[in-house]
């Protein structure tokens, strides 16, 4: 029965068809395997019963769709009716909405069930989980001969961690500058961000809202190519959802790539990356070399500024979502004082943490009178041209190859530097301010056994380009590590 | 261009966010390393650039002028952490 915890997406569709084993089967492995692994701290809230009852619809025969039988992990971003949403954050402790968001809804069409809630950065505002309310979750991974503990990354670090240590067969995460691709890497899964405007944002917690996304995170491109599938559509509640019909990815799964044209940003090489992580780079455009495509060497000139761009145009954009927290409609109210903005202030002062308080401070100052065009105003039209950069060596080339993030994972603890964190996202954030669709797939491992990931970047709404890539690197890395475990 | 713990003082004030003097001492320097770093945007020549406003070019939809929801008063107070009579409760404002 164990074994089923070891098994992809795809394989457990295949053995529900064929009857080697029933959804509860299922559901009831990895409800044992998710309440032995507390120590990993991935799970904010467990809901057995609900993977329970998704299983008992689909061994009844009640649920058909293409995730029928499957038990996820949700990350506490997504608003699920009843159950505890609070976004890793101690303001919205004791939240439960009476809706669900449209993703996790989607989801449940399909048939999937719910394993639990999945632990994050607070207000995904983080690279390394550390800044939750709830602790950080610890990654199932370990450098070789040693136990320090190290991050899963962030902010959908419970996500990468459940994955990995086969506490979920997949799960959501929502990438705003690298979310769900720097944590995928750490963990050596893998997890794509579709085009801004795929998956709707309403019932997530809002962020930064120009750049937030939700997208899957799985252990094998397919499972992310079925499970996007489900989560992408048009939503009317949303006004930035693209209405669009949602390709059949899947079925399309191709690691063909005879005539495409790879393109090899030089901005990329950047001083300070290990050197493993530089060859495991030019490792991926051999792989896509020998899948048919031919690299080519392209510029996107404003690099180096998307990173700063990024820390102007988000934390004005989550000052003015995060307003919301006054302790008048939901979460958090600090009694006591005596007016109203002063409760305002006691509450938002012990319910927010400190990156969170950051961010928010950051924001409120590049969006004040008389810093607004310096700041914000600068920081749009910087975006414009690295959106512009992006279009242009579109045509040159039809996907893009970099590494996913600047190292492996790295210890609890261990970089205490607001900017040093900031960093981690140097190659996830230009795409992001782009709202191009991009995926990280594991590589292989460092010299300390730790997995690296390589990140392909597609061009607007061509996420079949970018998962038929990510299948061509998944074929040939032949990534089968797994975290030894000690939970 | 730096920003004075009065600074700091002041855009807590805004974002509503109480905050002891240590709290400040301590977040001034953390923001000034921050925006010094943004600050490079400086270098970029963004003559003639529009400011970009939406990512992904598409058209702002306009939906029917009909009533499409409501009457979900209790649902919207459920969370509240003070409710009376159906309204959101707050500390007095007028004397």
């Amino acid at each position: 029965m164990l074994e089923l915890t070891a098994k992809t997406i795809a394989e457990l569709r295949d053995g529900l068809r064929s009857r080697e084993f029933t959804a509860r089967e299922i559901a009831e492995s990895y409800n044992g395997a998710v309440s032995a692994a507390k120590a990993l701290n991935a799970y904010t809230v467990t809901t057995p019963d609900d993977a329970l009852a998704a299983a008992e619809a689909a061994d009844s025969g009640r649920a058909t769709g293409s995730l029928a039988g499957i038990p996820l992990g949700i990350k506490d971003l997504f608003a699920t009716k009843g159950v505890d949403t609070t976004a890793g954050s101690n303001i919205l402790k004791g939240f439960r909405p009476r809706y669900e968001s449209t993703v996790t809804a989607n989801l449940r069409k399909a048939g999937a069930g719910m394993l639990g809630k999945l632990n994050m950065d607070e207000f995904a505002m983080g690279s390394s989980n550390e800044t939750s309310a709830y602790g950080p979750v610890l990654s199932p991974w370990r450098r070789s001969g040693s136990n320090v503990s190290l991050t899963p990354g962030g902010s959908s670090g419970g996500s990468a961690a459940a994955v990995a240590a086969h506490i979920a067969p997949g799960a959501t995460g929502t990438d705003t500058g690298g979310s769900i691709r720097q944590p995928a890497a750490f963990a050596g899964i893998c997890g794509i961000k579709p085009t801004y405007g795929r998956c709707s944002r309403w019932g997530i917690v809002s962020f930064a809202s120009s750049l937030d996304q939700a997208g899957p995170m799985a252990r094998t491109v397919r499972d992310c190519a079925t499970l996007l599938e489900a989560m992408a559509g048009f939503d009317p509640k949303d006004s930035t959802s693209l209405d669009l019909p949602v390709p059949q990815w899947e079925a399309n799964l191709s690691s063909d790539l005879r005539g495409k044209r790879v393109g090899i940003p030089r901005e990329y090489r950047i001083d300070g990356v290990p050197a493993e992580i530089n060859a495991l780079w030019d490792q991926g455009i051999e792989w896509l070399k020998d899948a048919g495509a031919a690299p080519v060497e392209i510029s996107l000139p404003h690099t180096q500024y998307a990173l700063p761009t990024y820390y102007i145009i988000a934390p004005a954009e989550a000052s003015s979502n995060l307003a919301r927290y006054d302790g008048v409609r939901y979460g958090l109210r600090v009694e006591g004082v005596k007016t109203l903005d002063d409760m305002y202030a006691a509450t938002r002062a012990q319910g927010f943490g400190a990156e969170v308080k950051r961010r928010i401070m950051i924001g409120t100052y590049v969006l004040s009178a008389g810093f607004y065009d310096a700041y914000f105003t600068k920081a749009q039209k910087v975006r414009a041209l690295i959106k512009q950069d992006f279009a242009k060596a579109f045509e040159q080339c039809d996907l893009i190859l970099t590494p996913t993030a600047p190292s492996a994972a790295f210890g609890i603890g261990e970089t205490t530097d607001p900017l040093a964190m900031y960093l981690n996202d140097v190659f996830a954030v230009p795409a992001s301010l782009a709202g191009l669709p991009a995926m990280s797939v594991p590589g292989g491992l460092d010299g300390q056994g730790l997995p690296l990931g390589l990140h392909i970047i597609g061009n607007e709404l061509d996420e079949q380009t970018v998962l038929n890539a990510g299948l061509a690197i998944e074929e040939r890395a032949g990534f089968t590590a797994r975290p030894e475990k000690w939970w | 261009m730096s920003v004075t713990n009065e600074q700091v003082r002041h855009i807590a004030k805004l974002a509503r966010i109480a905050m002891s003097d240590e709290e400040i001492e301590r977040l001034a320097p953390e923001l000034n390393n921050i925006l010094g770093w943004v600050e490079q945007l400086g270098e970029v020549n963004t003559d003639g650039v529009e400011p970009l406003t939406a990512v992904i070019d598409q058209k702002l939809r306009l939906r029917d002028d009909v009533v499409n929801d409501g009457n979900i008063r209790d649902d919207v107070l459920a969370n509240a952490p003070a409710a009376q009579h159906g309204f959101f409760a707050v500390p007095k404002v007028i004397e």
